[in-house]
């Protein structure tokens, strides 16, 4: 066992691991942190992209040790200071862009890091950076709508009476 | 207009605050005090023999607590299947044993064949690997047609053939329709295959069994849409473990799609090894694990015919259908290829004569079972892909063919022994060519032209059968269980409301959407009611969510359950205001005698049901709480019209959906933002079914989509913006909401929408094509219009599958 | 996963030491072998994380070369190499997702040399040099097969040098599922002709469509491919398509990617 020391949401947090263990298993089993989500074993669904150093992984695909002394973000690390939600966060509540719950720390952790490269993306740019985060809930519709209102882009209101 | 909260409102989902911040508590997040690790070690071939299991050397591993086989669970019962089918000849369907782990032979790829528990994941898998299994390979049958022939090898010794049943329905109309068929005017006959597909959730499924020995009681928590059902088929079938000993809690839920309805294997292991071993006992399924584990859905081939006379009115129609059950058979996989497909082949129209029949068949594949929509989009599928066809047969249009045949008067009674309450689908037709703008079409073609690319619009109807359904019709047709549902509503001294629902939200919202309800039916804020769900030990009773029943049938029992608190309500409050009961009017959450300003808070009356200090005692007990079961008069009958447009790249044969517009009839909408996701979610499935997805085997068993590098996951960039639209309502006539339920519609209509756009944009290109199997890759296409190569063992090809009819 | 001891030398001469050792393994980004390892399809006792070697992750033009060092993302490419060589900065930009370009290596895939993945039809068609710890390898001669190259024992790839081209273009049909290239043709328009390479569709991984190369050397043009067509025997057969419907493939997408550049 190594002992591994990162930053995780702004607190430095440490634990023993294997040289096998995975950020996301450091994450969820050491840390007990487990809103990141494990979907598949190919690195394909995005359910477990967090930040390290700033930049979008998925966290199925990196081992804890190689994320020592680093600055990880997950999406507990998302809400406003005052524990509001973020706005993104908001954004997905208001335009119903997640049913299940289950994907959706990666696709706010993937729109997060969307919008930091690309203040504005347009719809299909939306959809092709979204091509690592797989949902089987709702269609892409509303996650795709929810992250164009978040970058401040007008979106059709949701449906009303 | 509603108020924020009630019925008609798009109120924003409460239960997103956790998932959105990471807050959420699903199965795989819960980590039990001492708990240990199984893995399974599941059959790599498709049919064999097992000679012997050594485990001496796994059981000397590190961390290893016990090595579990077949003869650990010579106790037990088998996996139950929920759902008995008569044959044509009264003979009931072959239900073969479904052991928790195999007794002797393997029947398909991934078959558990032993357990191995230990301290970690790791480890119990490192131990998997010292496990000594001796298995004779036998041969393997993977196709229906084949497996039905003398001599095919048979899946179980123990049956007589690889025939489950052979249903026929309505066996009555047999002749008549034979008859109709041979002296109609033109009859339009398709073969074609619904493919093969699995549910993926995003969750996969995760099972921690727990045994409480000073209490002698277990817990089983599991990724379930309803844990009751798992509690009394495991308790009373599996494990002999009586319901007041056994506790079944599914919490948060990371989708289901029909995949977490059956009762599985390792949810009975893992309460039964966690007694065993006097610890908890914990599974997590890898992705890869679940492609071979979880129940398949749809693989039915089928032979349709249509019969019109010369004014092109239907005159009957004749289907015969091969239905693949996998290996075992699941809880409900008898039901789906029939009484969830036989009883909808009416469609929207007013064909007098309707005859299906099914075999099914026992291959060495998964066992398949109901997937979103199970049985309605494979009839859908059918009927809308030969409707279509006929009318380009006939030269006519599509359009009006649909609108000559549409059934117009309600209740209208089917030849399939359903009737249908209500609809309007010249209604739900109009709306989707306005908001499709199927006018503008030519415009849109010629631009495709200028861009070198073909174009094509589709268009299908659909009708479901849901909020499944009236207990006594189901004990009739074969079922093991009733299919009411119950809920508890429970009020606080201070006025506050919990619901205890026996359906189960795994993404459906039910936390919003029921609570919108009762804070309707009393007139107060829907922050005042709470919804729990998923705990048999705080729910009376619950059948769980599939078949679009949570708002129609646990809905309804919530109505049921507050129209009694209300009743005793407004007597507490009559006693209090020294009225009678009958003069006591309940509005926006106050008490008040009729033509007078005498008026109680909901909050006053509440606090006197438990404060009985000036209360009539003697009529009336304290307390403020009521349980409801609710069992439906009828199935309802949600219907809808959706038109799908494509564009084809005639180079590469890759099809891209360029538009999607769905006009449905929910009856009344409870939330218009969470019915509208319903739907846009189930388009997307009915879309992946039709162009991407397909679960795919060699001829030896070995599962080829067996990862998300094979099997074809949907993503953003495969849709565009959906125009999805429920404001036709005909109301069901027979639930107190007047609601049908929403949560398969968009799998059902989409298929065929997207198979006749795709043919038709052939079609304008001079490509006279009469059918495309589904997933249509761009292989399939290419090869159809080309006529080269298609791929290798995605499906067989119709001339090998055929029913042969 | 089985476990394995995990290394992060600060030195080149510190790994290629460590790499000395039996069972033994780089670690690149990770991309591939992690997955791999999770499948316990590689056993490795030994992991050596290539991430803490200093100058191993840049993109340098100079003149008419471009070089990437072996540790470079595949984001860092396509961010960095944009205006150099747009052809190979379009093709990083649409590997994999963001997140797997954020840590996937251009070294990583090179070593590994996936039928199906990108980079090699680009080294390949530029006629690029493979520089490792020991000596520089010409593309022609690195690829030898699916998952095979001409790495020795011990080798370290330190760095891509492209000849940057004319024109360049490459164009990917995406294999449905895995969304990796069922076929790609990367078409570089050099000083001394054209060069056209091919990934995903055969068994023997990423080659050269010499016919296509020598059409379009005499005419740069699409028309120059008409009655041109990729032979179907030794193509990848698939549930997702056929070795003919590669081949097929072959030809519309190097047309589009000549289209592209005229």
């Amino acid at each position: 066992m190594t002992k591994v020391t990162m930053n995780v949401n702004g607190r430095s947090r440490s634990g023993e691991v294997e040289g096998r263990t995975l950020l996301v298993q450091f994450l969820r089993e050491t840390l007990s942190m487990t809103g990141t989500h494990v979907g598949c074993d190919t690195s394909q669904c995005g359910a477990c992209v967090v930040h390290v150093d700033g930049q979008a992984v998925k966290s199925c695909t990196m081992l804890a040790l190689e994320a020592d002394g680093a600055e990880v973000t997950t999406i507990e690390g998302m809400t406003n200071a005052d524990g509001s939600l973020g706005v993104i966060q908001q954004a997905f509540q208001d335009y119903h862009g997640l049913q299940c719950g289950f994907c959706t720390p990666g696709m706010v952790m993937s729109a997060k890091a969307l919008l930091a490269e690309n203040p504005k993306p347009s719809e299909e740019e939306i959809r092709e950076y979204l091509e690592g985060n797989i949902c089987r809930c709702t269609g892409y519709h509303n996650i795709v709508k929810a992250i164009m209102a978040a970058s401040g882009q007008q979106v059709e209101p949701v449906a009303a009476e | 207009m509603p108020k924020d909260g009630g019925i008609g409102a798009s109120t924003k989902r409460r239960e997103d605050v956790r998932f959105l911040t990471g807050t959420g508590r699903y199965t795989d997040d819960i980590n039990l005090p001492g708990q240990a690790y199984v893995h399974f070690v599941r059959s790599d071939v498709a049919h064999g023999r097992i000679r012997s299991i050594d485990p001496s050397t796994a059981e000397g591993m590190p961390g290893v607590l016990k090595v579990f086989t077949s003869k650990d669970f010579e106790a037990a019962g088998g996996i139950p299947c929920g759902w008995q089918i008569t044959s044509r000849d009264g003979s009931v369907m072959q239900e073969p044993k479904h052991p928790i782990l195999a007794e002797g032979v393997v029947r398909h790829v991934g078959d558990p064949i032993a357990a191995i528990v230990a301290k970690s994941r790791e480890q119990a898998r490192d131990a998997a690997e010292a496990l000594e299994i001796d298995i004779e390979e036998l041969p393997a049958v993977m196709n229906m047609r084949e497996a039905l022939k003398d001599g095919a090898p048979q899946v179980h010794d123990s049956l007589d053939s690889n025939l489950c049943f052979d249903w026929g329905f309505v066996e009555e109309n047999r002749e008549a329709v034979d008859t109709a068929i041979r002296e109609a005017a033109h009859v339009t006959t398709l073969e074609l295959v619904n493919n093969r597909l699995i549910a993926n959730p995003m969750e996969p499924r995760v099972a921690i069994g727990a045994y409480d020995m000073a209490a002698d009681s277990h817990t089983l928590y599991t990724t379930s849409q309803n844990p009751h059902v798992i509690r009394l088929l495991m308790g009373a079938f599996v494990l002999n473990i009586p319901e007041h000993k056994l506790r079944v809690v599914a919490p948060d839920v990371g989708g289901g799609f029909g995949s977490k309805i059956y009762h599985y294997a390792e949810e009975a292991f893992c309460t039964y090894a966690a007694k065993v071993l006097r610890r908890p006992v914990k599974w997590t399924s890898s992705r890869s694990e679940a492609f071979m584990s979880d129940a398949h859905g749809r693989d039915h081939v089928t032979k349709i015919e249509l019969a019109l006379d010369a004014d092109h009115n239907f005159t009957a129609l004749r289907t015969e259908t091969h239905a693949n059950m996998g290996a075992y058979l699941s809880t409900f996989a008898p039901a789906v290829p029939t009484w969830l497909h036989g009883t909808l082949m009416a469609g929207n129209y007013r064909t007098p004569l309707v005859y299906v029949n099914v075999k099914a068949v026992f291959t060495n594949t998964v066992p398949v079972d109901a997937y979103r929509g199970a049985g309605r989009p494979e009839a859908t599928f059918q009927l809308e892909r030969v409707v279509d066809k006929a009318a380009r047969e006939l030269g006519i249009d599509p359009v009006e063919l649909r609108r000559k045949n549409f059934i117009t008067e309600f209740p209208y009674a089917t030849p399939v022994a359903v009737e249908y309450d209500t609809g309007d689908y010249h209604a739900t037709l109009d709306k989707v060519l306005e908001i499709s703008d199927w006018a503008g079409f030519d415009a849109r073609l010629e631009k495709s032209r200028a861009r070198g690319k073909l174009r094509g619009i589709g268009l299908a109807h659909y009708i479901e059968a849901c909020g499944i359904a009236p207990s006594n019709l189901v004990g009739q047709l074969g079922a093991r269980a009733g299919l009411f549902e119950s809920a508890t509503v429970r009020v606080n001294a201070t006025g506050g409301i919990t619901v205890m629902t026996g359906s189960h939200s795994h993404g459906q919202g039910h936390a919003t959407t029921f609570a919108q309800v009762v804070a309707d039916m009393i007139g107060i804020d829907a922050s005042q009611v709470e919804i729990s769900h998923g705990d048999t030990a705080n729910t009376p009773m619950g059948m769980g969510t599939y078949g679009s029943r949570s708002i129609a049938v646990g809905g309804s029992a919530m109505v049921k359950a507050t129209e009694k608190i209300i009743a005793k309500a407004r007597k507490i409050a009559a006693h209090m205001l020294e009225a009678s009961a009958d003069d006591i009017e309940l509005k926006d959450g106050a008490f008040t005698v009729a033509g007078t300003d005498k008026s109680l808070n909901w909050g006053d009356v509440t606090l006197a049901a438990y404060v009985p200090h000036n209360y009539p005692l003697d009529e009336i007990e304290p307390g403020l709480e009521e349980t409801a079961f609710y069992d439906p008069a009828n199935f309802t009958f949600p219907s809808g019209a959706y038109v799908c447009e494509v564009e084809v790249d005639p180079e590469t044969g890759k099809v891209e959906v360029q538009g999607f517009a769905a006009a449905d009839d929910f009856g009344n909408v409870i939330n218009p933002m969470i019915v509208e996701g319903q739907v846009q979610g189930g388009l997307a499935q009915g879309i992946g079914q039709a162009l991407l997805e397909a679960c795919a085997y060699d001829d030896d068993g070995q599962l080829l989509s067996a990862s998300y590098m094979d099997y074809a996951m949907p993503r953003a960039y495969d849709f565009p913006m959906f125009k999805v639209d429920s404001s036709c309502r005909t109301p069901c006539t027979h639930n107190p909401l007047g609601v049908k339920g929403c949560g398969e519609a968009g799998a059902i209509g989409s298929p065929p929408a997207v198979v006749n756009a795709v043919i038709d944009a052939l079609h304008r290109a001079g490509h006279e094509i009469p059918h495309i199997d589904m997933p249509m890759t761009p292989n399939r296409v290419w090869s159809a219009i080309h006529g080269g190569a298609g791929p290798d063992k995605d499906g067989e090809t119709m001339e090998e599958r055929s029913v042969g009819a | 996963m089985y476990d394995f001891e995990f290394m992060k030398p600060s030195s080149l001469d510190e790994a290629v030491a460590a790499l000395a050792e039996e069972d033994a393994q780089l670690l690149a980004g990770g991309q591939t072998l992690l997955p791999t390892m999770k499948q316990r399809l590689a056993m490795p006792s030994k992991l050596i994380s290539l991430k803490d070697i200093p100058d191993f992750s840049y993109v340098k033009a100079e003149g008419d070369t471009l070089t990437i060092g072996g540790g470079t993302t595949h984001r860092q490419v396509s961010e960095e190499a944009e205006s150099a060589f747009p052809g190979l900065a379009s093709l990083a930009g649409r590997i994999g997702d963001p997140a797997v370009r954020n840590r996937g290596t251009i070294g990583g895939s090179l070593a590994n040399n996936d039928p199906a993945a990108c980079y090699p039809a680009a080294v390949l068609a530029t006629g690029a040099t493979v520089i490792t710890n020991r000596r520089e390898i010409p593309a022609d001669e690195y690829f030898q097969g699916m998952f095979t190259t001409a790495l020795d024992e011990g080798e370290i790839i330190t760095a891509v040098r492209f000849p940057i081209p004319e024109a360049s273009r490459y164009e990917k049909f995406a294999q449905p599922a895995s969304r990796f290239p069922m076929v790609a043709c990367f078409v570089a328009k050099m000083n001394g002709g054209v060069r056209v390479a091919v990934t995903g569709a055969s068994e023997e991984g990423v080659f050269r469509w010499s016919e296509a190369e020598e059409a379009l050397t005499a005419t740069f043009s699409a028309d120059a491919l008409e009655g041109l067509a990729h032979p179907a025997n030794g193509m990848i057969s698939d549930i997702h398509g056929s070795g003919e419907y590669r081949a097929h493939l072959i030809g519309v997408m190097t047309k589009r990617a000549v289209l592209h550049l005229t």
